[in-house]
């Protein structure tokens, strides 16, 4: 029984690996999106149109100026949940594209999807009376002011650091490490957001819309994360190896 | 935290020689205290039942009907949030004894009872899910509080408890409603028409 037990989980091990093997500079990248088509968005806030033929990913990087490795570290973060960024690629990747991804999927937050949800949100609750509108409104209107405070600060705080840090002309004072303490949660809101829309707004509310709005939280909180560990997990000890490059000067 | 000393403990037996057995035995092993005594369960013990802060319920099961006692820890549940023990004084069905999280049999020795009650405080504090998910009346008065703004230490004081088990309470309301902040917590009460829009101003 034991050994059944062994084996089967060093199948899943060898799967794992395998799948994780696809992810490869030569691959094409239309079979990487059919692989994880949510990699559509990593596209689009670095800037890659669609339409690239036959291009594989290398092509396609290598097209549009894009750090060939940070790509892979993106994409792989996004593919896989137990992903565990390889030292070779964080070790060659360059954290400028990490920042700019990080950059375009800030603003695609804030300018599209906080928005649409706002909007589709509205709409939902428009049957409901006046004071319940009133405290969801309030309810998003917080979350929105919440992360907009964390991203301003990873805009004007984290990011200019990493740039002077690139550019050999980093200021002293702060350190990767304080970005890490302070990295604050943003997720509670929008967790407590769906659970009041699936399980306690008036029946007064539209199903239909209901569910969209639902599938835009599980969307968004998803997309949260997997933000969240490009941060952590990417960007922080990439910065850290900086930081070391820069004390041996 | 509450000293180990002095534990808060309520009757809800009928039998007043096995109260004043169980308080004999209180008295000599100290510990525990018997802070209130119910002989039934009727619409005023559940009054009293809500309001008394104990540490742990020691029930009789003959209390409920024949029908109701399957769901008996759950109704005690509603109501508060301590442990609860029920004492053997009639023989029932297996599945009946084992919703309580100790079981006193009234020929057990005192440093037994007291032994049973210790673990069912522990087990208690280790896993305090109950079945109910729905959330108590103690629960939605503190939830009340939280969403017009008011302080832990400020519950605490406005219905003498000590702030840990607000924070016990506080801990469960997220537990079944998932819902984790403040913010939040106003929108749930609001749409459950615990508080009113005067509350939200």
């Amino acid at each position: 029984m034991g050994l059944i037990c062994e084996n089967v989980k060093d199948m899943s091990k060898i799967n794992k690996e395998a799948s994780r093997m696809v992810l490869s500079p030569s691959m094409k990248l239309a079979d990487l999106i059919e692989l994880n088509y949510s990699l559509l968005i990593v596209l689009s806030r670095l800037g890659i149109g669609l339409g690239f033929g036959e291009d594989t990913v290398e092509e396609v990087c290598r097209n549009h100026g894009i750090d060939l490795n940070s790509f892979l570290l993106i994409c792989g973060i996004y593919t896989y949940d137990d992903y565990i960024a390889p030292d070779g690629l964080l070790k060659t990747g360059n954290p400028a594209d990490v920042v700019r991804y990080l950059h375009s999927s800030h603003s695609f937050y804030l300018e599209d999807e906080l928005r649409k949800l706002e909007d589709s949100l509205e709409e939902l609750v428009a049957p409901c009376d006046s004071t319940q509108k009133k405290v969801i409104y309030r309810f998003f209107s917080e979350y929105r002011k919440e992360v907009e405070n964390h991203f301003a600060y990873e805009e004007n705080t984290v990011f200019p650091y990493v740039d002077a840090l690139l550019h050999g002309n980093s200021r002293g004072g702060y350190s990767i490490e304080q970005f890490e303490e302070n990295h604050s949660n943003i997720d509670e809101k929008l967790n407590d957001l769906k659970n009041i829309v699936m399980k306690y707004l008036p029946p007064v509310c539209d199903t239909v819309l209901r569910n969209s709005v639902l599938y835009h939280i599980f969307f968004l909180e998803d997309d949260l994360d997997r933000h969240t560990l490009i941060e952590n997990n990417v960007l922080v000890p990439m910065v850290n190896r900086l930081e070391e490059n820069e004390k041996r000067k | 935290m509450k000293s180990e000393s002095n534990r808060k403990v309520l009757l809800i037996v009928p039998s007043r020689i096995m109260v004043r057995g169980i308080e004999g035995v209180f008295s000599d092993l100290g510990e525990f205290k018997v802070e209130g005594i119910l002989s039934d369960i009727s619409r005023t013990s559940e009054a009293r039942l809500k309001n008394i802060d104990a540490d742990i319920i020691i029930i009789d099961p003959v209390v409920f009907d024949y029908a109701t006692r399957q769901s008996g820890r759950s109704k005690i549940s509603e109501y508060s949030d301590a442990a609860v023990v029920a004492l053997q004084t009639v023989t029932m069905e297996d599945d009946s004894w084992k919703q309580y999280d100790e079981v006193i049999n009234i020929y057990d020795a005192p440093a037994d009872i007291i032994r049973k009650l210790r673990s069912a405080l522990s087990s208690h504090q280790e896993s305090p899910a109950t079945d109910s998910h729905e959330l108590s009346s103690r629960e939605k008065e503190i939830l009340i509080c939280v969403a017009k703004g008011m302080l832990n230490k400020e519950i605490a004081d406005l219905y003498n408890i000590s702030i840990y088990t607000v924070i016990t309470h506080r801990k469960n309301i997220t537990r079944k409603t998932g819902i984790k902040t403040v913010a939040g917590l106003t929108v749930y009460a609001l749409l459950n028409n615990l508080i009113d829009s005067s509350s939200v101003e």
